[in-house]
């Protein structure tokens, strides 16, 4: 059985859909990389600044 | 003048949507049929990593509807075309989730569906002429 941890498991989540988001959703290579980076760090960053809020409320 | 005539390919002879239901079949399909091999390649990659890892997490398959989420669940889980067929068969995701990462896998799987469908309009938006 596979157990990421968390940050492994957004990690991988955005990884294979940004992927697909830069594929999909622009026509030229290079921006479909450009989007796909913009993704990924939408995706990761968003994770990492609502897991510092939610832990900040918590406490 | 740059019309939309002006973009459509070689197209409009076959069957439109051959992509479109080859690719909801089998991750990246559709962009095989039209030759676009490595945008294919990326797609089936990540379609079949993000399945593989929701797999491998314990995640749950959608069997049933009985209520509106397990409708949902299962509308995304259908996303994944044979995959999902091939995976109820082997008897995989069937297993009740006891764990958080069983559970995060449940939604792997189902984003795989939905990100496969996304996938295969694009084939189907390439055969068409819409996208280049």
């Amino acid at each position: 059985m596979f157990r990421p941890s968390h940050f492994a498991a957004v990690a991988l989540f955005a990884l294979f859909a940004s992927v697909v988001f830069g594929i999909t959703q622009r026509e030229t290579p290079r921006r479909m990389i450009r989007y796909g980076l913009y993704c990924f760090v939408l995706f990761v960053g968003s994770a990492i600044v609502i897991s510092w809020l939610m832990f900040l409320i918590a406490r | 003048m740059a019309s939309t005539q002006d973009k459509k390919p070689e197209a409009a002879q076959g069957f439109v949507y051959l992509p479109l239901i080859a690719g909801w079949l089998v991750p990246g399909a559709g962009h095989f049929l039209l030759r676009k091999w490595g945008r294919g390649a990326l797609l089936a990659l990540s379609i079949l990593g993000m399945f593989s890892v929701g797999i491998a997490m314990q995640g749950k398959l959608y069997a049933g509807a009985h209520d509106i989420l397990e409708m949902l669940g299962l509308a995304g889980d259908l996303g994944n075309g044979l995959l999902y067929i091939v995976s109820r068969a082997a008897g995989w995701g069937s297993d009740q989730v006891t764990i958080t990462t069983g559970d995060y896998g449940t939604r792997f799987i189902v984003v795989a569906g939905l990100l496969n469908v996304i996938a295969a309009v694009d084939a189907h938006n390439l055969r068409t002429g819409r996208k280049a």
